[in-house]
């Protein structure tokens, strides 16, 4: 290397108390560069970003050895940031090192105005008075590409949509020309298409402003987007280090392999049919073994009448504004919605946050009352059905969750958890006979019996949504609703849970609706798809018609926004502008209704007359858009 | 705005009706106060009694006396004292304002005692200045206040001479009564504060206040404190009403001529048009505190705002 690097971490060790998290990293960054950490939960890449910002002080963790030499602007000398006093560190804190955090929901304080929390920054570091602060904040907020930047200022974080609290905080973390920024997750908690224009916008003022970037991520598909090098963590450690296109073409730790190959691929279901369970790579420490074999799904119970029949659903909730105001928006949830789920099927729902997929499971499990619209259950409207009817549907179909954590009850052990629903439906009776079922499932999940013992802080995110699964086995379902189940857990074990998932479908004939934002995962596991838009099915059809030859203009920037784990192929996609539609709209301001029309057998797509949609960006405050 | 004060105002009025009822029914079990004003008097004959009784209204039936109450409350006369006959809303008047320095100071010492103090314990979690300010708390919640009011009386006053044992003369006056409520409150409004300064310490915004380079002052009193203040604005709002209670004791053992020293001579003396008045004003101060604490919701944060 010609010239020292900017940023040089040696041998660094972070504990929590005698817990080491992080051991003996090295690794470095050179200026303009952008490095990318990835890893899986608990691979200690967060609290690699934080000990570089020494925030790790605040988790109650500490830097027990090594060094972090940052470079001085002269570009000789360099300063150990280990050592520095606190007083010290926060003059580099903000100004020189800046940091955005994945939750930009609760990364702004939501008690000041947009325009408090950027002036701060300048005031503090740059000594700006308040009218040049307020000038360089509207400035800030326009290179992050946000409109009306004049009016976003006096405005408080919970009036702003996900997507527009991101480009704020990257706002205030480049306010002082950082010349390095760590970047944490930033853009996980983001819908895709939201996700591909902040990726965009850091790797502009990146150019623009020359800094170095550290991204922590566990999405190979954004470490393929934006990274020039590449460090890979397990456990605390470093695993392997290359240039990005390095890693992807030619890894060589056998970790890496397992943690590439277990990356849905968008793309990677192209030619087939009907999806297939694939073997899993699984890494026992040392290396990667191939476990089971490739075999398709073919489990669709095509000419069975369908276990549930959506017909023209509709679900609105209404907004009231002030205390003893009467109703002036309501959120179109879902809008004339009709759908078949077949025995043996999975229909994945696809769409961005309000697309109203939550919704349209919910209503099925009878959780939520829809405006009008029938569902069938066995070819009988729910309307018409007594009360053990309904609770015999709600023993057929069962949900399992994003948060498997929250979704069990922390008192109660796991056993408990799973005997719930075999007790509340009277399935079986004598204690022996509920915990033979209990251990039966635990085992069909692929966990021990003696696992019912224990309680639910006592296993990994991914164990814990194996108990959420034999829980909704436990009433011998028809129907499993996945809302966003694998979203919360890491790749490889989200590779373990489909397996599960189709392996149980395969031996169980269970239909799954399954409700996602992951296209990818979408392709590897669903028979059909059906694309939400503002409460509408925009797109119905085969998944591969669906993904291979998509109709409709929503479908395609859904696939466009996906980052390829393929850092051959970065930036080939345009940036797509905007915010995501809401579906929040004034009462008697009814949406259109785009009738589906078939372009294919079994392949629907809306047609849109005109455009005369007048949406109002998700988050807004309701008030301020009345006109 | 209005909609919500006159659903307020209503909200009071209801309120004043039913303490105010409860109240004059209940004094009126406890007595008659024609054999109180006659005692030592000499030799008193029950026409003598039934002369008193007349004269203050008392052979009406309690209907007919309430409802003259509310007559006179609705333009603003509270009734005549049944000890001497002074204006109710004279000696009201004059020992409101004792008792609201008095409740005043206690609040103040105590916000401002428990705020850093809970903020240190949040901070420290678990090493020693979070224990001993756990342990502190703890003594001062195991407190009776009479006792803690005796034991300053005795120390301070009997002992080093230092300040005067019971009266309002001058700010020297204030410390002892003003500490005894304070530590009390302290007690707990510091765990209060330690709880959901630990809650918001956990956020995320507090975080990157931190990665922005803010001093440790800034971060904790300017980013965290203000998210915690809705629980603390609840509480403290909520204790006012239990400090006037408590105000009683304190002002007993202080002699401190404020509205408990009143309430409960009225009460000694059946003096049934003192204690309603006093009951009146104080269900007021009450209903206007949680109204204050309603409208600082919105002040210290924007989520709550309506309209």
């Amino acid at each position: 290397m010609s010239h020292s690097p900017l940023l040089d971490v040696e041998s660094l060790h972070v504990a929590f108390g005698r817990n080491e998290v992080v051991k003996n990293l090295s690794f470095s960054v050179q200026a303009g560069e952008t490095l990318a950490i990835v890893g899986e939960s608990g691979s200690g890449k967060s609290v690699t970003s934080l000990a570089i910002m020494r925030l790790v002080e605040y988790q109650h963790a500490s830097i027990t050895k090594g060094c972090i030499r940052f470079q001085r602007p002269d570009g000789i000398t360099c300063l150990d940031l280990t050592q520095l006093t606190d007083r010290e560190m926060r003059r580099i804190r903000g100004k020189e090192i800046s940091m955005i955090f994945q939750e930009p929901m609760t990364s702004l304080n939501p008690v000041y105005t947009i325009g408090d929390q950027i002036a701060e920054v300048l005031a503090l570091h740059e000594q700006h008075d308040r009218s040049s602060a307020r000038q360089e904040a509207i400035r800030l907020l326009k290179l992050v590409r946000l409109a009306d930047a004049e009016s976003l200022l006096k405005r408080y974080p919970h009036q702003l949509s996900g997507g527009m609290r991101q480009r704020v905080m990257i706002a205030m973390a480049l306010a002082c020309k950082p010349r390095i920024l760590v970047a944490d997750e930033p853009t996980t908690a983001l819908d895709v298409t939201i996700q591909a224009q902040i990726l965009a916008i850091i790797r502009d003022l990146q150019k623009e402003l020359g800094m170095a970037v550290i991204f922590i991520t566990h999405d190979m598909g954004v470490v393929a987007e934006v990274a020039d090098h590449v460090v890979v963590m397990r456990e605390g450690e470093k695993i392997e280090e290359a240039p990005v296109k390095e890693i992807f073409a030619n890894p060589r730790e056998p970790y890496t392999k397992a943690l590439l190959s277990a990356v849905p691929k968008l793309g990677s279901m192209q030619g087939h049919r009907l999806p297939r369970i694939e073997p899993l790579i699984v890494f026992d420490g040392s290396e990667a073994r191939r476990v089971g074999e490739s075999r398709e799904q073919n489990t669709v119970q095509q000419d069975a009448s369908p276990i549930v029949r959506i017909n023209n659903l509709v679900t609105r909730f209404d907004i009231r504004k002030g205390f003893f105001g009467g109703v002036s928006h309501r959120v179109h949830a879902v809008e004339h919605v009709s759908l078949d789920i077949y025995p043996g099927e999975t229909l994945a729902l696809v769409g961005e946050s309000g697309s109203g997929k939550s919704t349209i499971g919910r209503s099925i499990q009878l959780l939520q009352e829809s405006t009008s619209g029938d569902i069938l259950f066995s070819g009988k409207p729910v309307a018409q059905m007594s009360r053990i009817e309904k609770m015999r549907l709600r023993q057929e179909v069962q949900y399992i969750f994003q948060d498997p954590f929250a979704s069990l009850d922390p008192r109660k052990s796991v056993g408990f958890s799973i005997a719930e629903p075999i007790h509340t439906h009277g399935l079986l009776s004598g204690r022996r006979n509920v915990q033979r079922r209990v251990s039966e499932l635990l085992e069909r999940v692929g966990l021990k019996p003696e696992h019912a013992e224990r309680y639910p802080h006592e296993f990994s995110g991914g164990q814990r949504q194996r108990i959420c699964i034999a829980r909704a086995l436990a009433s011998r379902p028809k129907l499993i609703i996945a809302d966003e189940a694998l979203s919360a857990l890491d790749v490889s074990i989200q590779a373990q849970i489909i397996h599960l998932m189709m392996t149980l479908q395969r031996e169980e004939g269970l239909a799954y609706l399954f409700i996602s934002h992951d296209m990818a995962v979408v392709e590897k596991m669903s028979h059909r798809v059906a694309v939400l838009h503002l409460g509408q099915v925009v797109e119905l059809g085969p998944r591969q018609r669906v993904f291979d030859a998509p109709q409709h203009a929503y479908t395609r920037k859904l696939l466009a926004a996906v980052p390829v784990a393929d850092p051959a192929q970065r930036h080939k996609h345009v940036l797509l502008e905007g915010e995501i539609p809401s579906p929040i709209r004034k009462v008697g301001d009814e949406p259109s209704i785009h009738p589906l029309i078939e372009v294919h057998p079994g392949h629907f797509v809306s047609r849109e007359a005109s455009h005369n949609h007048s949406p109002i960006a998700v988050n807004n405050n309701i008030q301020e858009t009345g006109t | 705005m209005a909609k919500f004060l006159f659903y307020r105002l209503l909200q009071a009025v209801f309120v004043v009706l039913a303490v105010t009822l409860i109240v004059s029914f209940a004094i009126r079990l406890t007595g008659d106060p024609a054999v109180m004003l006659a005692q030592g008097a000499g030799s008193i004959t029950e026409a003598d009694l039934e002369r008193i009784r007349e004269a203050l209204g008392l052979n009406q039936p309690f209907i007919a006396q309430y409802l003259d109450f509310l007559r006179g409350l609705l333009v603003g006369d509270l009734g005549r004292s049944f000890m001497g006959g002074t204006q109710v809303s004279d000696l009201v008047g004059r020992a409101l304002p004792a008792t609201l320095a008095l409740a005043f100071a206690s609040l103040f010492v105590s916000i401002a005692v428990s705020i850093p103090l809970g903020i240190k314990a949040a901070v420290s979690r678990g090493r020693w200045p979070d224990q001993l300010i756990r342990v502190l708390s703890l003594i001062g919640l195991s407190f009776p206040n009479f006792w803690l009011a005796i034991m300053l009386v005795l120390l301070f006053s009997i002992t080093f001479n230092l300040l005067p044992p019971s009266g309002m003369e001058g700010w020297s006056s204030f410390v002892m009564p003003a500490a005894t409520m304070g530590i009390i409150l302290t007690a707990t409004n510091v765990r209060l504060v330690r709880t959901t300064m630990l809650d918001t310490l956990r956020s995320q915004y507090v975080m990157v206040a931190r990665a922005k380079g803010l001093s440790n002052t800034v971060v904790l009193y300017k980013h965290a404190l203000r998210n915690c203040s809705i629980p603390l604005i609840t509480y403290f709002g909520l204790q006012f009403g239990g400090l006037l209670g408590g105000i009683v004791v304190v002002e007993r053992v202080f002699n401190w001529p404020g509205l408990g020293t009143l309430a409960f001579e009225a009460v000694a003396a059946r003096d049934y048009p003192v204690l309603q008045g006093v009951i009146t004003v104080l269900s007021l101060l009450i209903i206007t505190i949680n109204l204050l604490v309603d409208i600082a919701y919105g002040l210290v944060d924007p989520r709550v705002r309506k309209d």
